[in-house]
């Protein structure tokens, strides 16, 4: 992020001026997601279960899309095989340019740390690790140097509002908290592409929102691709779309 | 310190208990398995001692038979020989016979120029030979009962009856850590005489010869001309390397020592177990940080590196302070043991073993471990969270 922050204060990051969605409308932009026939199915008690039945999707980039659907429609799964922490049974999945199925799984985990940036719905932080340091983790698979690192964790956490939380561990910090910290730590490698697995889902309505209006503003204000997971319609509309899965199949397409 | 080596050391310490808990575990094997092996290594100090320019000549039927003290210059006129000395098993009890200690009865020129070994002052050595009523003994004999030159030893015969009274002449110091400072030597000559004037029936009877030779490669053959010199007649010989005749002692105990081996690395292998299990627990719980980990882009290297650190890291501490202890342990246990086992201390090696053998178990618990983390699906971790 801090290549895209370069010729701006973390305030005017922050709290960008722009009008909401008015980045990317109108404007024809290169797919940063496109799926194209993709399936998965699991086993489960020896019975074979289409998760995602051939889906095609693309997302442009800039975009933030949220993904909603019942229970077991094929939400999480999609995330995940956008992400590249899962493999598609058939179909291709291209992210940013690049075929994952042609990755093995060194390279793909080399390719999610320069480009994938996580939000979990319960935080995933590291209990043992204050803030900045949950911060810092994804710097470590990059060139820093450790103070260069330290100061890039620095300024991510004060973007989300948490200057003053530096030293405190996941325990001593609020879910709203924990939430922003998981935010900072997705988005301090500066990566294209960020999945939120229902991040509100484990806050209350005002942390939620918090979170939501973060999420918007790292995506007008840097222009990062949000695919996020909800349940949640108030949290949908934060999105400037809404794609609704259901049985493993898109059967709905609309603006946020 | 780096991020990971900080995450690694707070990993470790999450759980207190439980890696206290495991660090004592590896603590005490080190120390039973260290323990274990220095008796071993005890059981075999007399072989290890033993030189290749010395045979021992001993009674072909039993080493409790004699031999007569006429084959001495039969065997010294033997080519390639340069001297030969006597040694008797004296048996003598000291005090309430609960405090057991060897003694020797020697031609001490003899002996004692065959076993450099044993270092004694041209003064003590002057008057050890000057008065066949003078004994030696080791440092460790004399500290051990706190013997003063000049004491008198009062030992109460067992094969040779009646009360024999030695006066402390000189003490000698091992030259090497596997000398043994814990014998007592005497007259032959005396023993001999009174065996005489008793015409007892072992007067004239030596123990063992024992046997210098100039070159060690001939060992073979001169023992075989040994032998052969008193073939067919009423004491035939068994003649063989010193080191030969200790470890035929050796093969009477062979079977405890087995045991005792074995039992120092099924004590390992406990430890193995054990640690194995905790560190399965501790990458159980923490799987779906893993999985957050391999998410973020950490790879296999990684996740290794932290994993196995953590085992390394517990498995050295525990293993190191077991090494450290092993030390004063060993040292009370051969102060308890000392009148069988004289020569028990710790080797060098065998603090090698225990430390390589705590890093050995270190690396083997954590490699299930390490494959259940590698190869859990990112998505199945992360779910086992929600």
């Amino acid at each position: 992020m801090a290549a895209r922050l370069a010729g701006k204060t973390m305030s005017e990051a922050a709290e960008p001026e722009m009008p909401t969605h008015a980045l990317n409308a109108g404007k024809p932009a290169a797919p940063m997601v496109r799926l194209s026939a993709v399936s998965k199915s699991y086993w489960r008690g020896g019975e074979q279960l289409t998760v995602l039945n051939n889906l095609s999707l693309e997302v442009a980039a800039g975009d933030f899309i949220a993904l909603m659907g019942p229970s077991g429609s094929g939400k999480s799964t999609l995330l995940n095989l956008v992400a590249g922490i899962d493999r598609a049974d058939t179909g291709q999945v291209e992210v940013a340019g690049v075929d994952l199925a042609t990755l093995d799984e060194g390279a793909l985990a080399d390719w999610r740390a320069a480009n994938v940036g996580f939000i979990f719905q319960f935080y995933n932080l590291l209990p043992v690790l204050n803030a900045i340091e949950n911060v810092e983790l994804p710097l470590l698979l990059t060139g820093l140097h450790a103070d260069a690192r330290r100061t890039r964790a620095r300024q991510v956490l004060g973007l989300v509002g948490l200057a003053d939380r530096l030293d405190h561990r996941p325990g001593e910090l609020s879910g709203g908290q924990q939430q922003r910290v998981a935010i900072a730590r997705a988005v301090v490698a500066d990566p294209r592409l960020i999945v939120a697995d229902e991040p509100t889902g484990d806050l209350d309505r005002a942390a939620g929102a918090d979170v939501l209006a973060l999420l918007g503003r790292l995506n007008e204000g840097l222009g990062t691709t949000i695919l996020m997971v909800t349940h949640d319609q108030h949290a949908a509309r934060a999105a400037r779309r809404v794609l609704t899965l259901d049985k493993g199949v898109l059967v709905d397409s609309a603006g946020g | 310190m780096g991020l990971l080596a900080r995450l690694l050391l707070r990993n470790l310490l999450r759980h207190r208990l439980r890696t206290l808990l495991t660090g004592l575990g590896i603590v005490i094997a080190v120390l039973a398995f260290g323990l274990l092996r220095s008796l071993v290594d005890a059981f075999h100090a007399g072989a290890d001692a033993a030189s290749a320019t010395r045979l021992i000549t001993r009674n072909a039927v039993s080493l409790t038979v004699g031999l007569p003290i006429t084959h001495r210059d039969r065997i010294r006129q033997i080519p390639g020989v340069t001297r030969v000395g006597m040694a008797r098993w004296f048996g003598g009890v000291y005090v309430d016979g609960r405090r057991f200690f060897p003694q020797f009865a020697i031609d001490p020129a003899n002996y004692l120029s065959l076993y450099p070994e044993y270092e004694l002052s041209a003064e003590h050595y002057a008057a050890f030979l000057r008065d066949r009523n003078c004994a030696i003994v080791g440092r460790q004999l004399a500290v051990r009962f706190g013997w003063s030159l000049g004491d008198t030893i009062p030992l109460k015969g067992t094969f040779y009856p009646g009360e024999w009274r030695f006066r402390l002449c000189g003490v000698f110091r091992g030259a090497t850590p596997v000398a043994d400072e814990g014998q007592m030597f005497l007259h032959f000559s005396l023993l001999n005489e009174r065996l005489r004037q008793e015409d007892h029936p072992r007067k004239d009877q030596v123990g063992v010869y024992v046997v210098g030779i100039e070159d060690a490669s001939r060992a073979a053959s001169i023992a075989m001309l040994i032998d052969s010199q008193f073939r067919n007649s009423r004491a035939e010989t068994l003649t063989e390397t010193e080191r030969a005749f200790h470890l035929s002692f050796l093969e009477m105990a062979s079977t405890i020592m087995l045991v005792i081996e074995g039992v120092s690395w099924i004590v390992l292998l406990v430890v193995l177990i054990v640690m194995a299990n905790a560190l399965a627990m501790t990458v159980r719980e923490r799987r779906s940080e893993y999985a957050t980990l391999k998410a973020l882009g950490f790879g296999p290297r990684h996740l290794v590196a932290l994993i196995a650190g953590e085992s390394l890291l517990l498995a050295t501490t525990a293993g190191a302070l077991g090494c450290l202890l092993l030390l004063p342990v060993a040292a009370r246990v051969g102060l308890a043991v000392q009148d069988f086992l004289p020569l028990l201390t710790v080797h060098p090696q065998t603090l090698l073993q225990g430390m390589l053998a705590a890093i050995g178990v270190g690396c083997v618990a954590v490699i299930w471990p390490i494959w259940y983390v590698l190869r859990v699906p990112v998505t199945a971790a992360l779910r086992s969270s929600d």
